[in-house]
């Protein structure tokens, strides 16, 4: 069985992609499309942290760079270009280039986890103030106005390809970002078990023991790196095409709410992180409409938030999918039936090590803040003591 | 005589005004098993973080088979064939036994071959049982083996084992001990042990550290008698 749960987990996550793709179109009035499409978008933002937080341990507080970064190539490539396919792949490639370029600094320069949040959190502040004092003709790009704190209300929608001018309808734009957020969970999934991931997840678990192994360290936390703000700059794109950029995408909350779905979700998977996002979304504007409820008014949806994150980090800090996982494990220990096909005695240890080696990518952190905790010195004893 | 393997000359280690290691000259030859001992603070574990990387030396040269390795990085310097059982076991806790040693094996070997290494390693070291289990989970002498599994997979050419013994029940101990005895057939090792008994079983030549400086250095049945490494060593020990 054990075997069989990450199978039967990958099936049920293309199925409700799978069904979210086609039936939502089909069924939902244009604003639920284009608010799933916001979710979307979003929720592939969600999945790039997960993957270079979760996985490789790198806790980016300026994700947000490389998510407004990936809007605003597309939109000033899109309205210079004409055609918009160029500039979707530029919106991809500028933030992958950004990362590898910011990566390469930190990582060869050996900085330490903390500053590493630091500087990216101050990389993303600088763009943010950067981008929204461009009012005004000097801050053209071509003929694009980058419009300050405006951003740039008339962002072109993605065209057919090769067929400009063509535009996609909202409900292609919303097939486009569930059929990315799908690609790119299952893309981080594969990444994930091949060598190169296999080593990064290491890296997150002891660096120092990778690089004794004989693994340059740096080149793999700067290519998982560079995958994070490719990623993020796809969620650009998306976010582009469902709303328009400003200078928001670059802003503090932005990347605050990147690192909340994680804990919510669950750090060190990858489906967590995107329910936490589409659940938080569900919830934030949800709490937006509660506002307008007379007598409701005094609800603040950053207050609720914020409270809802305290409770996680306090009491479920290993996120939803760690929660959700417990209570599967407690009611099917607590079924009052036995259970079928007794394990023989001597397969025992096989059927632990099936369940163990399964789940190994999947993993296991006390707490989202782990990387800054001391190292803890094992027990062991000195045979001179 | 060949050329030695390992090599340092005049090698110093210092820690502000702590000089942690101080001018030592050492010498290994090829598949030559030197054990290195020494009371508590002698140097022996930052001796070895010098070799591999995990410390640029202040002062001194470290040669690997007549090249400078003083100041490289721990992967490059591991890529030359030197692999490290670190006193404190550094291992992946999140991750199973076998991913752990797979890890290393698929760092010489990618593909099938790796996990050939791996199984292989695992049986070496005598916990293929526990492959499946997650190493966080296990007691200390356990991941003091899979840590030994991690370091005999990739078959590095000279292998450093910084108290390999600790934590170990008597028949893991036993098994240590044939294991060493069988990987010096090919490798060469360098082993820091407190435990006289286990030094006795496994050395030949035997090197003393005292206060970061080699003490004195020679046969292990004349090192063992000598007064003073008797004073600085077995002396506190008895105590
Ligand atoms: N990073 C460091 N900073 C400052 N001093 C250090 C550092 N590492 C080691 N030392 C000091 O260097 C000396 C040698 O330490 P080392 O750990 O090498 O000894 P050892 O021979 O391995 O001892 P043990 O048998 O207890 O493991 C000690 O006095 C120790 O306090
Ligand atoms: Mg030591």
């Amino acid at each position: 069985m054990s075997r069989l749960l990450p199978v039967l987990g990958n099936i049920a996550v293309l199925v409700a992609g799978l069904a979210a793709l086609f039936g939502l179109p089909a069924f939902a009035e244009t604003y639920v499309i284009i608010n799933a499409t916001i979710f979307a978008s979003f929720a592939i933002l969600a999945l790039s942290l997960a993957l270079i937080w979760g996985y490789a341990g790198i806790l980016c507080f300026g994700q947000a760079a490389f998510f407004g970064l990936g809007g605003y190539t597309y939109a000033v490539a899109a309205i210079n270009f004409g055609d918009t396919t160029g500039a979707a792949a530029l919106a991809v490639a500028l933030p992958a280039l950004f990362a590898a370029l910011l990566g390469y600094f930190m990582f060869w320069g050996r900085i330490s986890d903390v500053y590493l949040g630091v500087i990216t959190l101050t990389v993303s502040l600088i763009l943010y103030r950067f981008v929204n004092q461009t009012a005004g003709e000097q801050w053209n790009i071509g003929e694009a106005p980058l419009g300050g704190f405006n951003g740039i209300p008339s962002t072109p929608i993605l065209n057919w390809p090769g067929r400009p001018g063509e535009q996609l309808a909202p409900e292609n734009i919303f097939s486009l970002a569930a059929g990315l957020l799908i690609l790119v969970y299952f893309g981080c999934k594969a990444l994930l078990a091949t060598r190169f991931g296999r080593v990064v997840v290491a890296i997150r678990e002891n660096e120092a023991r990778v690089a004794l192994l004989g693994y340059d360290t740096r080149r793999y936390k700067l290519a998982i790196f560079v995958v994070g703000g490719a990623v993020a700059g796809l969620s650009g794109l998306m976010f582009a095409n469902s709303v328009f950029v400003s200078p928001t995408m670059f802003s503090l909350p932005v990347s605050g709410q990147i690192i909340i779905w994680v804990i919510i979700g669950g750090l060190g998977t990858l489906i967590g992180p995107v329910i936490g996002c589409i659940l938080m979304q569900v919830l934030t504007n949800w709490l937006g409409t509660l506002n307008q409820v007379p007598g409701f008014g005094w609800v603040d949806p950053n207050l609720v938030l914020g409270v809802i994150l305290m409770v996680f980090v306090l009491l479920v800090p290993k996120g939803l999918m760690a929660l959700a996982a417990d209570a599967v494990r407690w009611v099917v220990r607590n079924l009052p039936f036995p259970r079928r096909g007794k394990v023989p005695e001597g397969r025992k240890g096989d059927v632990r090590s099936a369940s163990a080696t399964g789940s190994h990518l999947e993993s296991v952190h006390t707490s989202p803040f782990r990387r800054f905790a001391p190292p803890s010195p094992s027990g062991g004893r000195k045979s001179s003591a | 005589m060949t050329a030695p393997i390992l090599q340092t000359r005049g090698l110093t280690m210092r820690f502000g005004g702590v000089i942690a290691v101080n001018g030592v000259d050492f010498s290994l030859q090829e598949a030559e098993l030197r054990c290195l001992i020494g009371p508590n603070g002698a140097g022996k574990s930052t001796f070895f973080k010098c070799l591999t990387g995990q410390l640029r030396p202040s002062h001194g040269d470290v040669l690997f088979r007549g090249h400078s390795i003083a100041g490289s990085q721990s992967h490059a310097i591991a890529r030359h064939g030197v692999g490290i059982k670190t006193q404190v076991p550094s291992v992946f806790d999140g991750l199973s036994v076998r991913e752990n040693v797979w890890l290393a094996a698929a760092r010489v070997n990618p593909g099938r071959l790796a996990d050939t290494m791996t199984d292989a390693a695992l049986q070496r070291v005598g916990i293929g049982a526990i492959a499946g289990r997650m190493v966080g989970q296990l007691a200390h002498g356990q991941r003091q083996l899979v840590e030994l599994a991690m370091v005999v997979a990739p078959e590095p050419d000279l292998i450093l084992l910084d108290e390999p013994a600790a934590g170990m029940t008597d028949d893991e101990v036993d098994r240590l001990v044939d294991l060493i005895k069988e990987l010096n057939k090919r490798h060469a090792l360098v082993v820091v042990e407190h435990d006289m008994q286990f030094i006795r079983r496994v050395a030949r030549t035997v090197t003393v550290f005292h206060q970061g400086a080699i003490l004195v250095e020679g046969d292990v049945a004349d090192i063992l008698v000598d007064a003073r490494v008797r004073d600085v060593y077995l002396g506190r020990q008895a105590a």
